[in-house]
């Protein structure tokens, strides 16, 4: 039986910089994520309008998601590709906000469409729903980077027949400060899934 | 051939008691800790199921006065000892902390926001009994509590750790009630799972520990399946089709490979609002298990978020043992277009296994099955 686990295809975002399969295909000097995120949203003619619904951390990981799949031929209906996301700062960043809103007692303003981005697998949700993602799925958090962890729990996945393939992400936003790491995991590919790999499109 | 997962020990804190004896005692009197509350100027007389103070400052007390602890992390501390009692950590033992919101409470007071990070919470927790290994978090809306378990399962068959301790803690917020109220999904009266009359949920607080090993002997169930298959559907709202719960019972039973005949009890997520009681009855209708007897303990404890799920299955792992199947409280009429099977006193029968099942924000299910042992 093969064992052999590899990257099919691999997605960077970081510093207003997107790298795809090791090759840069979008940057820019915009000031800030949202607006940055809205530059690649319109870069890639992704046209999805729910997008400007999400908060930063959705916008992050359906950004990267997005990217990897559409490369892969999709079924439009039914995919098994299931999502393994983590990150440290669960939904923190927009926690804050939500808890901005019910602050003052005077003021008290608590808006459902905020609040239900105040768990951090709503990314995983925003993606299996443009993607037809009907798999495993599951949000993770570490203090530091975990390789070790994702790597073993994404293999577990696919030889124990629970799906095919795996994408795998480490999905940070907090207080501006973002990065995507994402790639898919597959028995057929290039790239071998190690981590020295891992760690150096996580680095790159 | 993948390793078998045992379940040795579990533990619980609610409203209704500090072990498992008292809450599975209450559950069978039919008795809720969830009550009408002024307690938050924002929402009179909401109805919630909240642990006093007083008795987890008494109990805590008792087991360390050094270090400052916030009070969610004394309920986790408190539910994990027991647990881990008599048992030697090494570094093949590792911690799960299942949370949705953890020490959000934390946002109130003027300490730095990254306080609050699920991350601290659990390295908290995993300090004060000295686990040498990094402990792994687990935050995925309302299923955390039974996927927490779920994880730890397959990390003990793909990985060197011998055992795990799962540990599922949320408490009540202003954070969680003004959101769930904008959401206009709480109940303002005690929630009612799958009666025509229910009107939403309460919210909870608890916390759960389970202690999963390898080893056979002194094992109270064997995990025999388990899977998270999300619904692809709604980011707030429950599919339809309660495609992702169908899939995930599926999936769950095919690895523990018993037909769905087998299954003796159903323990449900039912929080008692429209949408998820129906999605539910709809799963379990395509699953062929209409006619297995099934309960939730919403109207008990109320939702307790990220530790229901793994509350839930303690609850429902006694039940077994007793041979029990547990009335719903708050159920009268049939509610949901399904005709799913509901006691409203508790009824002996002989059970060997029973299917666990949660749903959440963000289109996540997850279902496990588990198998009585007979020690």
């Amino acid at each position: 039986m093969n064992n052999n686990f590899y990257i099919k295809s691999s997605v960077s975002i970081k510093k207003h910089k997107i790298v795809l399969d090791e090759t840069e295909v979008f940057s820019s000097a915009t000031d800030g994520f949202t607006a940055f995120s809205k530059e690649a949203y319109k870069n890639f003619e992704i046209n999805y309008p729910k997008f400007f619904k999400m908060d930063n951390l959705s916008k992050l990981a359906f950004l990267g998601a997005d990217l990897l799949l559409k490369k892969q031929g999709l079924n439009a209906t039914d995919n098994d590709i299931a999502l393994i996301l983590a990150n440290k700062s669960s939904s923190l960043d927009t926690d804050a906000t939500y808890q901005e809103t019910i602050a003052d007692k005077e003021n008290y303003f608590p808006s459902p469409a905020v609040f239900v981005y105040t768990l951090p697998n709503i990314c995983i949700g925003e993606i299996s729903i443009k993607h037809k993602l009907y798999a495993e799925n599951s949000f993770f958090i570490f203090e530091d980077f975990n390789p070790k962890f994702l790597k073993e729990y994404s293999e577990f996945l696919i030889q124990s027949k629970k799906t095919t393939q795996v994408l795998w992400g480490w999905v940070e936003y907090f207080k501006k400060d973002y990065q995507a790491t994402m790639y898919l995991i597959s028995k057929e590919g290039k790239q071998v899934h190690s981590l020295e790999n891992i760690t150096k499109i996580y680095t790159q | 051939m993948s390793k078998e997962v045992y379940i040795t020990k579990t533990n619980c804190i609610t409203p209704l008691g500090f072990d498992v004896q008292s809450n599975f005692k209450a559950v069978l009197e039919k008795k809720t800790g969830v009550s009408s509350t002024n307690t938050y100027a924002q929402f009179p007389e909401i109805y919630l199921a909240e642990i006093l103070d007083a008795e987890i400052d008494k109990h805590f007390s008792k087991l360390t006065s050094e270090g400052t602890y916030t009070r969610l992390e004394k309920l986790a501390i408190l539910a994990l000892q027991p647990v881990l009692e008599g048992k030697q950590i090494t570094n093949k033992s590792v911690l799960i902390l299942s949370s949705t919101k953890g020490n959000i409470k934390l946002l109130q007071e003027n300490t730095a926001i990254a306080e609050a990070n699920l991350g601290k919470l659990a390295q908290k927790i995993a300090n004060f009994f000295g686990f040498s290994t990094q402990p792994i978090v687990v935050s995925n809306a309302c299923v955390s509590g039974v996927m927490a378990l779920s994880v730890a399962k397959r990390m003990l068959q793909f990985s060197e750790y011998e055992e795990a301790f799962v540990v599922a803690a949320d408490e009540v917020s202003e954070f969680v009630i003004s959101g769930f109220n904008s959401f206009q999904a709480l109940s303002n009266q005690l929630c009612k799972p799958y009666d025509k009359d229910r009107k939403g949920i309460n919210l909870g607080e608890a916390v759960a520990a389970a202690h999963l090993t390898l080893k056979k002997e002194t094992a109270l169930v064997r995990i025999a399946g388990d899977a998270s298959v999300n619904d692809a559907n709604h980011i707030s709202g429950p599919s339809r089709t309660g495609e992702g719960l169908f899939r995930s019972i599926k999936a769950a039973l095919n690895e523990a490979e018993i037909p769905s005949e087998d299954i003796d009890f159903i323990s449900s997520h039912g929080t008692a609002t429209l949408y998820n009681d129906e999605m539910e009855a709809i799963a379990f209708g395509r699953s062929n298990l209409l006619d297995k007897p099934l309960f939730s303990l919403k109207a008990n404890y109320g939702h307790t978020l990220g530790a229901s799920g793994l509350l839930e299955t303690v609850i429902s792992i006694e039940a077994l043992q007793q041979n029990t199947i547990l009335p719903s409280l708050g159920y009268k009429e049939m509610g949901v277009s399904q005709p799913v099977t509901i006691y409203t006193l508790p009824k002996e029968v002989k059970t060997t296994y029973f299917l666990k099942t949660a749903s959440g924000f963000g289109g996540c299910n997850t279902a496990m099955v588990f198998e009585k042992l007979m020690n």
